[in-house]
């Protein structure tokens, strides 16, 4: 386990690096600049280019940010004076993660049961609920879900508020908005691979020794269905977060998906760079802490990983 | 043959020291192409710590027959239609799904027959068996632990308490079907479904696990139905043996009677078919020819005639009743009928104690 751990985790960073080197020297070639302004003079912009470093040739650029970033400097805004990108990330993440963990965790519990329920009751009117409901959110993009919902409980009805993040209130509509894909594909995976393992021999065996109905699902059917669920949350992830841009914005949530398309849409490197950074090591985590997790809950994994220790004590 | 008394029987009551006693059990599968009658009026019965053998080629509804006796088949396209599962004095049919729940596992319990796929491969072997014992004899989690290390030691595993904490993957397949017998025995059930326990193994394993299930079954005085396609499985173990035959009882009697005294061609088809250490005519054992009927709409006569090498008129036109031969063997077939003239029946029918040798 330790062994497998470990290549993991060289492999993130290796991950990381790779894209914070595309990112860097993407963003440069975008078209334009922080300062394209009329109102800026050659002169001043030299200035300013001397300021930021950005003077020096770029591969040098690039060093210098790599080595700030190991010390956990993500650099200072160019286009907003005196705001750094790491205090920008430290107030507006805390929204993001909160809407996002919120979104994940309904995605995951509703998913779970739903599509648990539908393998249950395969081919009567809950699974074919359950089925539409996997795809009207698959099919259906985040922005049209949002709006919908927007549209129906908070403009309509009036029963929930249409932005804003004060409370309990405000933060329905936008969390059922982000997860529903989520929500939708879990239930989905979950069924069919919940209908593969109803079918197992093991799962006969588990009623064959009198459990009820409920010990049968709880302890045989969902660890044993759970495993391709474990591979995707990985994806899942990064898919909440992305649709978190959109949300953000359509529910005037103060959170990171917002300023990162402003900072992009400005041609602001350093908080592009930054988030991106940020965005990277955050999902590269979250897949790291995935393949520990399916190490655990699958024992084969473990049981490959020991078998292979034991070969290189053979050999050893 | 003289001296024998054949007499057709007609419902044979439950014998009175039946622990269980299955009586004109039907079973059918409901598909789009019409209901499938895999379980076709069925009687058998075993008495307490009786090791009995059901034996047929695959397909013709042994195993369907022992799940029905633990309501086991699939909800949504099977159905018991008609007949009766006395366990104990009591319909198991009539039970619900509450009282199932307390039996399985417990009074009767299963093994079936691929070891490498009847474990849960995300749970220690441990906890599978552990499970059970907490279930029905309410044992707490290290009773449980404690009395499951014991289990795994009586079924020959070595080293119980580092295997109580492996997942499947880890042992052989010999080595899971001895966890399946202990999940099986735990609870020291009356009655043990072994559906085909041996046909996934290569030979010497499946000697050793007879080897257990014969132990075990002295021990504890368990009942066995011992299912297998195989008759050499049976010679061993069981002291009386049923042949199925599309989904019905074509014979049945002391394991002697068969593999002797057969009065029913298809049952002479399994002893041809089985290989004998001693011949030399490897080469010339066949399997009997043709395919069983289909179970959709199944012949009107005997589902064997077609296949049958002896078959008259009679048999295209009426399905046998089962002619009781001597003691408890009997065989559906019109040939084992009292009066039936001698000079139809074949040479191996009529001998007292065959020798297949003799007939190759
Ligand atoms: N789940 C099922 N769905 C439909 N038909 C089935 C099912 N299980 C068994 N059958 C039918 O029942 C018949 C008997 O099957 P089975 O009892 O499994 O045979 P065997 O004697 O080899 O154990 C087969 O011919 C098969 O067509
Ligand atoms: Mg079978």
């Amino acid at each position: 386990m330790p062994k497998y751990i470990l290549k993991r985790c060289i492999i993130a960073v290796f991950t990381l690096l790779v894209l914070i080197t595309i990112i860097f020297f993407l963003v440069r070639l975008l078209p334009g600049d922080p300062f394209n302004d009329p109102k800026v003079t050659d002169e001043v912009r030299a200035r300013l280019e001397a300021y930021y470093g950005m003077d020096k040739p770029l591969i040098q650029q690039y060093f210098a940010y790599l080595g700030n970033l190991l010390k956990g400097d993500f650099g200072v805004s160019l286009i907003y004076t005196g705001r750094s990108v790491n205090s920008t990330i430290a107030q507006t993440f805390p929204y993001s993660a909160d809407l996002g963990l919120r979104a994940l965790g309904l995605a995951l519990v509703v998913g779970l049961i739903l599509g648990t329920l539908a393998a249950q009751k395969a081919g009567r009117v809950i699974d074919y609920v359950c089925v539409l409901v996997a795809i009207i959110g698959v099919s259906m993009p985040d922005f049209i879900i949002g709006a919908l919902l927007k549209l129906i409980f908070a403009i309509k009805l009036r029963v929930l508020p249409a932005g804003l993040w004060n409370g309990f209130s405000y933060t329905i509509l936008p969390v059922v908005a982000l997860s529903f894909y989520t929500l939708a594909l879990i239930t989905r995976l979950m069924r069919s691979s919940m209908l593969e393992v109803i079918h197992q021999d093991y799962i006969l065996t588990a009623k064959a020794k009198g459990l009820s109905n409920f010990q049968v699902i709880w302890r045989h059917q969902i660890r044993n269905s759970i495993l391709p669920i474990v591979t995707v949350m990985g994806p899942l992830v990064a898919a909440v977060l992305t649709g978190t841009f959109v949300i953000e914005s359509m529910y005037a949530i103060p959170g990171m998906g917002k300023f990162y398309v402003e900072s992009v849409h400005d041609l602001d490197y350093t908080m592009v760079l930054g988030m991106t950074a940020f965005y990277g090591i955050f999902l590269v985590s979250a897949n790291l802490v995935v393949d520990i997790l399916y190490g655990i809950v699958d024992p084969r994994i473990k049981l490959a990983e020991s078998k292979q220790k034991a070969d290189d004590g053979e050999e050893g | 043959m003289t001296e024998t008394k054949p007499n057709e029987m007609t419902g044979t009551p439950a014998a009175e020291d039946a622990l269980l006693s299955i009586r004109d059990l039907h079973v059918e599968f409901k598909t789009y192409g019409g209901s499938i009658r895999a379980v076709r009026g069925v009687d058998l019965d075993v008495a307490a710590g009786e090791c009995i053998a059901v034996v047929g080629e695959s397909g013709c509804g042994k195993s369907v027959t022992a799940k029905s006796i633990l309501q086991l088949l699939p909800s949504h396209n099977s159905e018991v239609t008609g007949g009766q599962i006395i366990f104990d004095n009591v319909d198991l049919l009539q039970y619900n799904d509450r009282e199932m729940q307390k039996l399985r596992g417990n009074k009767i319990s299963m093994i079936f027959q691929d070891p490498m796929t009847s474990l849960n491969p995300t749970m220690t072997v441990g906890r599978q068996i552990a499970e059970v014992l907490i279930k029905h004899q309410h044992l707490s989690r290290e009773e449980a632990r404690k009395k499951t290390i014991e289990y795994l030691a009586m079924v020959g595993i070595a080293n119980p308490e580092k295997r109580y904490k492996e997942y499947p993957d880890r042992l052989s397949g010999g080595m899971r079907q001895r966890v399946m017998i202990a999940i099986a025995m735990c609870c020291n059930p009356r009655l043990l479904l072994a559906d085909e326990p041996t046909t996934a193994l290569d030979v010497t394993i499946q000697a050793q696990i007879l080897d257990l299930m014969r132990g075990l079954q002295q021990q504890f005085n368990t009942a066995i139905i011992l299912i297998t396609h195989d008759l050499g499985v049976v010679a061993n173990m069981a002291r009386r043996v049923l042949v199925f035959y599309a989904g019905k009882v074509v014979e049945e009697g002391m394991a002697d009677d068969i593999f002797y005294r057969p009065r029913h061609p298809y049952t002479w088809g399994l002893i041809k078919s089985m290989p004998r250490l001693n011949s030399e005519k490897k080469e010339d054992l066949v399997s009997i020819e043709g395919t069983p009927p289909d179970l959709f709409a199944p012949p009107k006569g005997c589902a064997f005639a077609a296949r049958c090498d002896h078959a008259i008129q009679l048999c295209l036109e009426k399905d046998p009743p089962m002619f009781n031969i001597e003691g408890r063997h009997c065989a559906a077939c019109w040939l084992a009928m009292e009066n039936m003239p001698d000079a139809l029946r074949p040479a191996w029918m009529k001998a007292e104690k065959v020798n297949v040798e003799d007939f190759d």
